[in-house]
């Protein structure tokens, strides 16, 4: 019945308990076809059969029975039952990470990711996991709430501020996956997507080192377009001209913004430093006060390199 | 000797210009100022359909701008005011009064045997409330317009702009007329029965209205609190539910939805309470299993106080509140599939017609046959933690509270149109007019169980590409459901614009006392008091006391 | 399921014979029936006061478990004496509730008009009082929320104790103020001889209500201010 299970369900990436879940669904699925039947095969069979014939509406007085009331009932309990400890236990499985977990801490904001690594380092929009090992997430959120929902592992959890949440999975096969953000937290809510990339463990350790080095090595303005996208700054701010939630960066480079306070200000280092770390100082006139704030999420080269990357945006 | 009851109408000559609760008083305050409970359940009833239309429309809207991926014909912002406006119109401004306030109204207090509800003034207030919320509501649209979802889930909707606030007052506001309501109807079972109709002697209907009431009276309350804090928390940031102000978000979550889950039941409750009405009349047969399916009205009221953590199971609850939360749900179940069975078994050995009253109800054992199956994928912990705010969750609940409250109104607007209105519809187009709905309802919302399945979640503007044809499949769908609906409407107020009170006063063969008086009721209900002599499923003694009485 | 029954009514028109008393309204038999309808709404009413007020006894509970120096830091800015005083006053205004009720039930228009007046005066007086209260805290800043700006010394979060403080006693203060314009009602009606042995059902039901706000205070008041 696999044909069955695959156009429910997004297609497993090896995970023993998303196979789990899968089955719990099938079960459910199969009592609820089988009771669903009879209800349907009930109803219209006897909507048929007993239709009225010719005014006839002499009826047979019968008003209750005690014994069937008991069968029926009793009957489709035991279905129920199994299927309560069969997720109870399947969730507690998902619950509770193993004690060697590669550890992976997250934070959710209006609208996008950050990943940090066990090596300290962050990058935004794409988790990068090595195969075989199980993977637990760390999260929190900065500012409303969030969940992290990532379907072909059957995982969700709500991403809650001033509160970790911890969830875990492992992936046993190399592959891309997505994440979704599964509670409304505003106007882009379902821009705030991210992927899950599951590579070989090499890879994976590769990926890390390259990602560092160039953090460390990259030209400025190299450096500051990788940002750009691995931030998530481009869910809100375009590079051609055209306006999204917040000013577009093309050409911006030493002209006079003007803000809502009734100030203005020259587009320099200071003043996207300024933006990036305080963005409520100064709010660009016509827009919203919604830029959340990278304080401590960014190292100075990388608030150095995106100025550069903006600067290089004629 | 048994009391003669009120002479009938069978023939339709016999009076035509007979007084009833329409024409007797006439002019717009007549209507404004009425303590006469039909009239009242007339005005609701017009009401809320206008607001049901309104949040059909969101609906239609909502439904096209999914078309496609990205932008269709509206823009991110106004989508997600769109989803938000639509649920908190069809849940809190229709759904909740819906049945109540305007069958229940309507037919309760006649099939008591009782002349009007215990609190007549009581009543009117509790529609003027009703109407003042909604005012309210509206110019919460119009002023700021809200877009947290109708969940109102903080700490979003305590920091967000817009209507919320005025929103909120407007929750709480309609929260008072639905406990008015509520207060009102329980004084009237208790007190305004007719001699003869003891508890096993009521119809089922008043089973359901009784335990309705029960729960509007313990949960409201609750969700009125709740708007108070949420709204001191956005005026004064008292720190309640926002954790950087020293509260706790996932606190209001649970303050939520120990209201917001009873209210399904009271949604869902007099809903199956005119099943019962329905299936037996049509099959004019008893109802089989009275007593199970009355208790399980009971049941459902008490166990559903005790499941509100089921919305819950990702919020970071502890897995022993998730344990407890899943093995309640699973017991909640279990009076819901009992009704299906009984009513079912009512049919068995029936006499059947199949006319508009019985083929809604015949629709509603099969939407919410698997509205109530599906809510078992829900109930399961592993399950649920892959479904949760995701379409099939949208999709369990259209199929409970659509497929089933509305198609159960719509089912208790048929059967009781002649009694309100003196006049028949067309059943050939209310039978068309059903089967669109029907189908076009399926056509909306079954391919979202494989939406969300497959992971696509709700309250999203943009979606994934790979899920287009789906969603094309379910806003086609909507709009075959918005033809029946249509069609419906006009189905059923065409013969309103004909003159004449042309309805015979028992066109159903129906055993209960609003039967036994002429269509449209007359302005007092009874010209005679009524004494209670056979059961309400009694249509054999029903059918002698007509002959009876037609005699004299 | 048939039953044959009594009829009670026999054979009489709707609602307008010629005995009615002009309390009884139509759609009624009697007053007795009248009045326990009356009587039974009133208490599913109560009910869901009751059940307002455990949401916010509950969401203070919840706060207290979180910051508990803060709540306990906070209560000593509470004048036990005020809310002593204040808790004797309601009580005394329930027992002169009671005396009311029952000298409708007596038919004693004059007693029942000077219990009336006294009730309503004890309200007053707790209003008074309370307004004193309030402003003491609104002179220190002791405010909820973002209103909070007490210049001495606080454990963090003291505002969050007064946030509950002022929206418990707040809300609790409109229901008595609703209270007292009803009774400022019932007094009017008495003046008028409305109320007697045959009909004192609004007096009763007031009753009933007044008791229920004491009652609430009985909670509030060591909730609040005896908190350690």
């Amino acid at each position: 019945m696999n044909w069955l299970r695959s156009i429910f369900m997004p297609e497993v990436q090896g995970w023993q308990y998303a196979r789990d879940v899968d089955d719990i669904y099938m079960f459910i699925t199969w009592v609820s076809a089988v009771l669903y039947a009879i209800i349907t095969v009930g109803v219209c069979y006897f909507a048929w059969k007993y239709r009225r014939r010719r005014d006839n509406i002499e009826t047979p007085d019968i008003t209750h029975n005690t014994m069937l009331e008991i069968v029926w009932t009793v009957i489709p309990s035991i279905p129920l039952v199994v299927m309560y400890f069969w997720g109870f236990s399947t969730y507690m499985h998902a619950r509770i990470a193993p004690a060697d977990a590669l550890e992976i801490k997250v934070i959710a904001k209006k609208w996008a990711w950050d990943f940090t690594y066990p090596n300290g380092m962050t990058f935004g929009q794409e988790m990068h996991v090595p195969v075989g090992r199980p993977v637990k997430l760390v999260m929190i959120s900065q500012d409303v709430l969030h969940d992290f929902f990532l379907p072909d592992f059957r995982t969700k959890v709500d991403i809650v501020p001033n509160r970790y949440s911890t969830v875990w999975f492992q992936a046993e096969e190399p592959g891309e996956h997505v994440v979704f953000c599964a509670e409304y937290c505003g106007l882009q809510h379902s821009d705030m997507l991210a992927k899950v990339v599951v590579d070989t463990e090499e890879q994976y350790q590769q990926w890390l080192e390259q990602k560092a080095e160039e953090a460390m090595n990259m030209p400025l303005p190299e450096l500051g377009k990788l940002l750009y996208a691995s931030k998530g700054c481009n869910t809100c701010h375009s590079t051609d001209g055209s306006r999204i939630q917040g000013p577009s960066f093309q050409g911006i480079w030493g002209k006079t913004h003007n803000f809502t306070d009734g100030t203005s200000a020259v587009v320099n280092e200071d003043y996207v430093r300024e933006s990036l770390l305080t963005p409520a100082a100064k709010v660009v006139q016509g827009y919203d006060p919604v830029m959340p704030s990278f304080q401590g999420l960014l190292r100075e080269r990388e608030i150095q390199a995106l100025a550069e990357y903006i600067k290089s945006l004629q | 000797m048994a009391e003669v009851l009120t002479h009938t109408t069978q023939a339709t000559a016999s009076h035509p210009e007979e007084l009833n609760y329409l024409n007797e008083n006439r002019g717009l305050k007549s209507w404004l100022f009425t303590v006469d409970h039909k009239r009242i359940g007339v005005m609701y009833f017009w009401t809320i359909m206008l607001m049901f239309f309104i949040g059909g429309v969101l609906a239609l809207v909502l439904r096209t701008e999914l078309l496609t991926p990205k932008q269709t014909i509206v823009d991110a912002a106004t989508y997600n005011q769109l989803f938000t406006l639509h649920g908190a119109i069809m849940t809190f401004m229709v759904l909740v009064p819906l049945i109540p306030a305007t069958l229940g109204n309507f037919a309760m207090p006649i099939m008591l045997g009782a002349k009007d509800v215990a609190f007549p003034r009581l009543n009117l207030a509790s529609y003027y409330v009703y109407v003042c919320g909604a005012i309210m509501a509206v110019s919460a649209i119009l002023g700021g317009g809200l877009d947290t979802g109708w969940t109102f889930y903080t700490p979003y909707s305590s920091t967000t702009g817009g209507g919320v606030s005025v929103m909120t007052m407007a929750a709480f506001v309609l929260g008072f007329s639905s406990i008015l309501t509520g207060v009102n109807f329980i004084a009237t079972i208790h007190k305004l029965r007719a001699p003869g109709m003891t508890w096993y002697n009521m119809p089922l209907f008043i089973w359901g209205m009784y335990a309705t009431s029960v729960i509007q009276v313990l949960a409201t309350p609750v969700i009125g609190i709740t708007m108070v804090l949420l709204l001191m928390e956005r005026l004064f940031q008292i720190g309640i539910f926002d954790a950087n102000l020293g509260g706790d978000p996932v606190l209001f979550q649970h303050f939520f939805w120990f209201y917001s889950h009873p209210v399904v039941y009271i949604m869902i409750l007099p809903g199956m309470a005119i099943i019962s009405e329905v299936i037996p009349t049509f099959s004019q047969k008893p109802i089989f299993g009275y007593k199970p399916i009355a208790w399980s009205s009971v049941g459902i009221a008490v166990v559903g106080f005790l499941v509100w953590g089921h919305h819950m199971f990702v919020s970071g609850q502890s897995e022993f509140a998730a344990a407890v939360f899943s093995f309640i749900t699973f017991l909640v179940a279990i009076p819901s599939g009992v009704k299906i069975w009984n009513w079912m078994a009512t049919m068995y050995r029936g006499s059947i017609s199949l006319k508009a009253p019985m083929l809604y109800a015949i629709s509603f054992l099969l939407l919410f046959g698997i509205g109530g199956l599906t809510g078992l994928f829900l109930g399961t912990l592993a399950v649920d933690v892959h479904l949760h705010d995701t379409y099939f969750v949208v999709a369990h609940f259209h199929y409970v509270m659509m497929g089933g409250t509305l198609i159960a109104f719509f089912a208790g607007v048929h059967y009781w149109w002649p009694k309100m209105f003196g006049r028949m519809y067309n059943e050939t187009w209310a039978a068309i007019a059903c089967l669109l709905v029907f189908l076009g309802f399926n056509g909306t919302f079954l391919p979202q169980f494989i939406l969300g399945s497959r992971g696509m979640p709700r309250r999203y503007y943009n979606y994934l590409d790979q899920f287009q044809f789906l969603h094309v499949s379910s806003t086609i769908g909507s709009y075959v459901l918005g033809v029946g609906l249509i069609m419906m409407a006009v189905v059923l107020i065409a013969p309103l614009m004909r003159k004449r009170y042309d309805a015979p006063s028992n066109p159903w063969g129906g055993a209960s006392l609003e039967w036994t008086v002429s269509s449209p009721a007359p302005t007092h209900n009874f010209h005679h008091d009524p004494v209670v002599t056979h059961g309400p499923y009694d249509y054999k003694a029903a059918r002698a006391a007509e002959k009876a009485g037609s005699h004299a | 399921m048939s039953d044959i029954a009594m009829p009670s009514g026999g054979a009489h028109d709707h609602g307008h014979a010629h005995d009615h008393p002009k309390f009884l309204q139509h759609h009624f038999h009697s007053a007795k029936q009248q009045f326990e309808a009356s009587k039974l709404g009133m208490w599913l009413f109560l009910v869901t006061e009751i059940l307002l007020f455990s949401g916010l006894f509950l969401a203070y509970f919840m706060l207290q478990a979180r910051h508990p120096e803060a709540f306990i830091s906070a209560h000593h800015h509470l004048d036990r004496t005020m809310g002593l005083v204040n808790t004797v006053v309601l009580l005394i205004s329930s027992f002169t509730m009671v005396m009311a009720v029952q000298s409708a039930a007596l038919s004693r228009t004059k007693a029942t008009l000077a219990y009336l007046y006294v009730t309503l005066g004890l309200g007053g007086t707790f209003m008074v009082i309370k307004y004193f209260e309030y402003m003491h805290k609104i002179h220190d800043g002791l405010l909820p929320g973002n209103l909070y700006s007490y210049a001495g010394a606080s454990v963090p979060g003291e505002y969050l104790f007064f946030s509950m403080y002022f929206v418990m006693t707040g809300i609790h203060g409109i229901h008595i103020l609703a209270g007292m314009g009803v009774i400022a009602y019932l007094i009017y009606r008495t003046h008028k001889g409305d109320y007697s042995s045959a009909y004192y059902t609004p007096v009763d039901l007031t009753g009933l209500y007044w008791h229920l706000v004491d009652l609430i205070w009985i909670y509030l008041f060591p909730l609040l201010y005896l908190v350690s």
